[in-house]
Parts: C-alpha cells; sequence; structure tokens
C-alpha cells in the first residue's frame, strides 16, 4: 500500500484524487457522496454572489472519445451554499475547495466577501469559463492585466473578509497564447496556487439531420480524453518556470496511469470531472486503486515523491 | 456502461395520437432498445431538451407521451407529423417482476403511460396486472383502452370527480386490492405524495413497491448533479428513476421537496 496523502497549501487529502468544479457539486449530500466514492476532496460548483441563470438545454453531451458543455454556470447564490456546506461538514471531514466566479469584476469581489465569512481553507478563484462570453465577455484567464487585477481584488477582499488565511488558487484557461505568463501574473497578484486547466474552445457540434447547433449556447467547452494530451503540456509548462508551485491538473484525466503522468508532469492534485461521464461517479476509488497498484508494481512508496518527475529529465 | 448515445439523435415524428386536451403520444420510427421506466432527453432544437418516459419501445419504434404543462411540453405540442425531434438515452433503471406475479400499477398522470409499457412487458412474463388509473375526471383518464386490450391486465378507474369509476383517489383503490390479498408488488408513477401514499400501503400489506423518483434533470446521465437527492447523494437519473421503496425511503426529501434548475428547494 503506497502513501497517496498529499499536502496541498497546508491541507491534507487523503489521496490526491479532487471533484473538478461543475461535476456533480451542487449539494452538500452531493459532494460528500463523491467522498464515499473515493476521492480526496471536492471543488463545489462556482458559486456567485447572487442567483446565476444557466443556459437552456441541451447543456452538455458526449461519447466514448470528447465531452462538451456549456451549462453557463447556474447557481442559486450564497445562502444555499453556506447551507450545502453545513451538509457537507456534517457527513466528512475531507477538503472542500470553495470555487467562486463572478461575470464583472465587482462581481468576483462581492462573491470573495460572501465565502470569506464560511471559512475557507483553499478557493479557486474561476476566471477561465469560456460559456459566458456573451454575458461578460472574453475570461479573464484571457489577459494578462485583468488576471491580475481580479487576482489582486479577490485576494484583498479575502483578507478583509476574515479569511486571511485562506490559501487562493486561481483556474486558468487553455485558450491563450502563452499560459505561462499568466501564470505569472496571477502569482505576482498573489495566488498561492494554479489549476490548470478549464475547458477548451470553445467548440460546437451540428444535428446534420435539422442543421441546427445542439447545444443551446451553439459553443461549448471542451473536455474529456483527448485534453490530456493539452492539460499535461500546460501543467508541465507552468511547472518549469515555477519550480515548487502548487498546481492542480485538471483535464482528461480518466485512469490512475493518467493521473501518474499528470502528477509527473508537476500536479500535486488531480482534477477530475469529465472521468464521471465515462466511468461513473464511482470513477474517483478506481482511480485511487490503480494509482495505488501502479506505485506498489513500481515501488513508490509515496505518490509525493512523483510530483514533477519529469522535469529532472527534460 | 453505455456512454454512446449521450449525443441527441433527430429523428421524425411519424405518428401523433392526441390523448385528451392536455397529452398527446408522439411516436418515432426509432429504437434505443429502452425498457419499461427508463426514460429519454426529448430535445426541440433552440428551444429546450427535457426528460420524457419511454411510453412504448417495441424494437423499432417509440412512444412518448406528453402532458402539456409549460414552455417545451407545449411546444411539443405544436409539432406535427413529419417535425424532427432530438433523442438520446435511454437512461436510468427499469420496472421488472417476478414470472407469473400478481402486481398493481398505480398510475397519476402521465405515469399511465410508462406504467402501461411496463404492463405490456410484465404480461408476457405471465404476470396477473391490475392497473389503476387515476384523473380528476373521467377525459382525462390515459391509456384505459390499451391497458384492456391487454391479456391479464384489468382496469381500475378513479376519478376525482367521480364522472368515472371510483370517487376519490387511486390510492383507495389500491388498499381495496391490497386488503383483498395477493398483491406481491406494487409500482406507482405519478405525484410524489400518491407514490409515498401507494409505497406505504404497499408496505402495510406486505407487498413490495418501486415507485418513479422525478428530480429536475439537466444531463440524464449522471454528471450534471441537478437531480441528487438528499439523504444518499446519488443523482436519480442513474439510481432511478425507478426504485425499490427501502431505497427511496433513504431520500430525505422524497415527499417533502424537490428542487430547481438552480438546485433552490421546493416543498411539494
Ligand atoms: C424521469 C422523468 C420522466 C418524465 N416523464 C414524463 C412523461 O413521460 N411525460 C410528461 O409529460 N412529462 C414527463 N416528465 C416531466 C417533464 O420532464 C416535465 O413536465 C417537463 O420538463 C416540463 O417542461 P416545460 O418546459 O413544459 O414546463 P415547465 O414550466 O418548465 O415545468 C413544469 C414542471 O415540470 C418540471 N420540470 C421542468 N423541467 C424539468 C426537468 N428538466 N426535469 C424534471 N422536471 C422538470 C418543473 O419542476 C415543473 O414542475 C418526466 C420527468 C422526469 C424527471
Ligand atoms: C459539465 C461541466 C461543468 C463545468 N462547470 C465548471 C464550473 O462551474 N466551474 C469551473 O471552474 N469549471 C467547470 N468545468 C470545467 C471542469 O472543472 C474542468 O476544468 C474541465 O472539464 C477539464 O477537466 P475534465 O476533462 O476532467 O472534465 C465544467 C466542466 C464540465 C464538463
Amino acid at each position: 500500500m503506497a502513501d497517496l496523502s498529499v499536502e496541498f497549501l497546508g491541507v491534507k487529502f487523503e489521496n490526491p484524487l479532487v471533484l473538478a468544479s461543475g461535476i456533480l457539486g451542487i449539494t452538500g449530500d452531493g459532494m460528500a457522496r463523491v467522498i464515499e466514492h473515493g476521492a480526496g476532496g471536492v471543488t463545489t460548483k462556482s458559486l456567485w454572489a447572487k442567483e446565476h441563470k444557466g443556459h437552456p438545454n441541451p447543456t452538455m453531451m458526449g461519447n466514448e472519445h470528447w465531452f462538451i458543455n456549456a451549462v453557463g454556470i447556474p447557481d442559486a447564490g450564497p445562502e444555499k451554499a453556506a447551507e450545502e456546506l453545513a451538509r457537507y461538514r456534517a457527513k466528512t471531514d475531507a477538503p472542500m475547495i470553495f470555487n467562486i466566479v463572478g461575470g464583472m469584476m465587482e462581481g468576483f469581489g462581492e462573491i470573495a466577501e460572501k465565502v470569506a465569512g464560511m471559512g475557507p481553507k483553499i478557493v479557486e478563484l474561476n476566471i477561465s469559463c469560456p460559456n459566458v462570453k456573451d454575458e461578460f465577455g472574453k475570461p479573464m484567464a484571457c489577459s494578462i492585466s485583468k488576471s491580475a487585477e481580479v487576482t489582486r481584488l479577490v485576494r484583498s477582499k479575502l483578507d478583509e473578509g476574515g479569511a486571511a488565511d485562506a490559501k487562493l488558487v486561481v483556474k486558468l484557461s487553455p485558450n491563450v497564447e502563452n499560459i505561462v505568463t499568466i501564470a505569472d501574473s496571477v502569482i505576482e497578484a498573489g495566488a498561492d496556487g494554479i489549476c490548470a486547466i478549464n475547458t477548451l474552445g470553445p467548440g460546437m457540434v451540428i444535428d446534420i439531420e435539422t442543421a441546427q447547433p445542439v447545444l443551446h449556447n451553439k459553443f461549448g467547452g471542451i473536455s474529456g480524453h483527448m485534453l490530456k494530451l493539452l492539460s499535461v503540456a500546460l501543467v508541465y509548462q507552468i511547472r518549469a518556470k515555477h519550480k515548487d508551485l502548487p498546481i492542480i491538473g485538471t483535464g482528461g484525466i480518466s485512469t490512475g496511469r493518467d493521473a501518474i503522468e499528470m502528477m509527473m508532469a508537476g500536479a500535486s492534485l488531480i482534477g477530475m470531472g469529465t472521468a464521471v461521464h465515462f466511468r461513473g461517479p464511482e470513477v474517483f476509488g478506481k482511480v485511487a486503486k490503480e494509482m495505488n497498484d501502479w506505485c506498489d508494481e513500481n515501488g513508490v512508496e509515496k505518490i509525493t515523491d512523483i510530483i514533477g518527475k519529469v522535469h529532472a529529465n527534460t | 456502461m453505455q456512454i454512446l448515445n449521450r449525443v441527441p439523435k433527430s429523428v421524425k415524428i411519424k405518428e401523433i395520437i392526441v390523448e385528451n386536451d392536455m397529452v398527446k403520444t408522439f411516436v418515432v420510427d426509432f429504437s434505443l432498445g429502452a425498457r419499461p421506466g427508463q426514460f429519454v432527453m426529448l430535445w426541440i432544437p433552440r428551444l429546450d431538451e427535457k426528460p420524457i418516459s419511454v411510453a412504448m419501445d417495441n424494437g423499432s419504434e417509440m412512444h412518448f407521451t406528453v402532458a402539456a404543462v409549460g414552455p417545451f411540453s407545449n411546444a411539443m405540442h405544436e409539432l406535427s407529423v413529419g417535425d424532427f425531434v432530438g433523442v438520446r438515452g435511454p437512461f436510468g433503471t427499469e420496472f421488472e417482476c417476478d414470472e407469473g406475479a400478481h402486481i398493481a400499477l398505480l398510475a397519476g398522470g402521465y405515469g399511465a403511460a410508462p406504467l402501461y409499457f411496463f404492463a405490456h412487458e410484465a404480461v408476457k412474463k405471465g404476470a396477473k396486472v391490475e392497473f389503476i388509473v387515476g384523473a380528476r375526471s373521467a377525459d382525462l383518464v390515459l391509456y384505459e383502452e390499451r391497458i384492456s386490450a391487454l391479456d391479464c391486465a384489468t382496469v381500475h378507474v378513479s376519478t376525482d370527480d367521480g364522472s368515472k369509476g371510483h370517487h376519490g383517489y387511486n390510492t383507495q383503490v389500491l388498499q381495496e386490492l391490497l386488503d383483498a390479498g395477493g398483491i406481491e408488488a406494487v409500482y406507482a408513477v405519478g405525484p410524489e405524495i400518491m407514490m409515498l401514499k401507494g409505497a406505504e400501503a404497499a408496505e402495510a400489506a406486505g407487498a413490495k413497491a418501486f415507485v418513479s423518483v422525478e428530480r429536475y434533470m439537466k444531463c440524464g446521465f449522471g454528471v450534471c448533479g441537478n437531480c441528487v437527492v438528499d439523504g444518499t447523494g446519488d443523482p436519480v437519473c442513474l439510481k432511478g428513476p425507478v426504485m425499490p421503496w427501502e431505497e427511496v425511503k433513504k431520500i430525505e426529501d422524497f415527499g417533502k421537496y424537490h428542487r430547481d434548475e438552480f438546485g433552490k428547494k421546493h416543498n411539494f
């Protein structure tokens, strides 16, 4: 039995597998169930300062190769979030990462203020959703200056709101020329860690019988197996520049081998979302077992020993 | 796990059966190999996509019985023969019974449609079916003729206003059948309070019970999390909609509240 536990930004995770934001994360009991299925931690769906409506259906679809979604981040607002958090806490001690989103700059400040009061240990700032562009314009993760500005704002609101101890992770977009320069700017602005990556694209699916776009939003973020090729490369590039940076490697991970690969690229935690589509909600326990088996076969006693390992060879 | 049919396929409507003022059945020349109790997502381009039970899948055609209650279902009712509708699935769990069992089906509202599909399959297994259909009034009773045409199925109609059959709740009819003895299992699809009463009556009589738990569903295959119920934390699109009563009792919100598209709670 290998030791799969990871300490990430001062918080202990029993294993590195974390539910990615936006999948099964609507209720406290639903997230606690993901822990029962074997995850080391969970990320909430993106939380807004006020109720926010998502897109009509179809909002997501996929097959054995790919997945695409444009849910549009629906949320009932902070009051419900606090209620669900309490239900989660009553069922498990496993860490919860608070993912927050804002639309315009003020919105990010408002939700940071609200979650500051909920006792978060880790806050994940979603500035990279490609599916609310019609409402709010290009994601802030696509601009060096805006990504820094929003990071600074959220940091200060967390501090003012009594959550100075909370660590801040910024979730980046792959849809940029150079993700490393964005990582540089948010770290400079006060980010403690990075989550890479949000969905790719956006992409599109057309129904050829009716010549209609299938997603109601027309376009949607691409995830799933092939995204791993990109997420591993981007995590590798960020880690190459920022040696000991805590990174949540997310994108296309659905097996133990995928997770090991992502950790070797430089991730300390692994986010998994679309894996639930491929392998069901039990995927977390399955992947943890596959990681453990691989470690046993390869003489790895502590999973943390492999973090960033590929960099020694490159 | 079947993940191939998670992209809508547009198929042409072959026939539309007007059941009553509020309900129409849509027939498509297309099969997903669905079993009774399972559902599909039906899609009208640029409008919405919603969960609808499979009212029949005979291997070559499928039926969907839709009550007009809001924007999507009203738009369904505007469709004509030859129009396209997108279909994906089948999703969820199915109704099953033992060979030769004596069973009671409790239907309220459009629940008669999926239960008819089940009765159709159950009589093939030699089951003796007591089919209880409840409606507000005589003109809203669904599927009565089709059920009567099945061998070994008896229809029991109840209406709230007494315009046909038993005057009152269909659960009262169920109670009489349970009291008469011999019913091994009860299967309920309809308003949640009706299903709750029906399952409790079955349990009290020592019969098994299965109900179809409906919650606000977006994806239909256990990813979005919108239909996750409190207590178990499971999405009912995967663990249900058809669930044995012992499992349903672990759902804290059953018979009490459900959640909307934002995840907000609403009491029944
Ligand atoms: C597993 C399952 C099987 C169903 N089978 C049938 C069926 O065979 N025939 C039928 O007529 N109806 C069925 N329904 C209900 C049907 O999905 C709703 O009536 C329909 O979505 C209403 O949409 P609307 O836009 O017409 O009305 P709205 O005004 O949007 O809603 C009317 C009511 O339907 C509910 N509803 C709306 N959207 C959804 C959703 N995405 N998921 C679940 N409930 C929703 C609302 O809570 C509300 O109570 C089923 C629902 C589920 C979950
Ligand atoms: C259905 C769905 C909803 C998502 N919603 C969110 C969200 O609300 N906030 C967010 O930061 N990321 C969201 N994402 C992105 C995922 O968290 C993740 O970054 C991405 O899907 C890549 O990982 P994966 O291949 O493991 O899914 C969503 C992804 C999917 C598939």
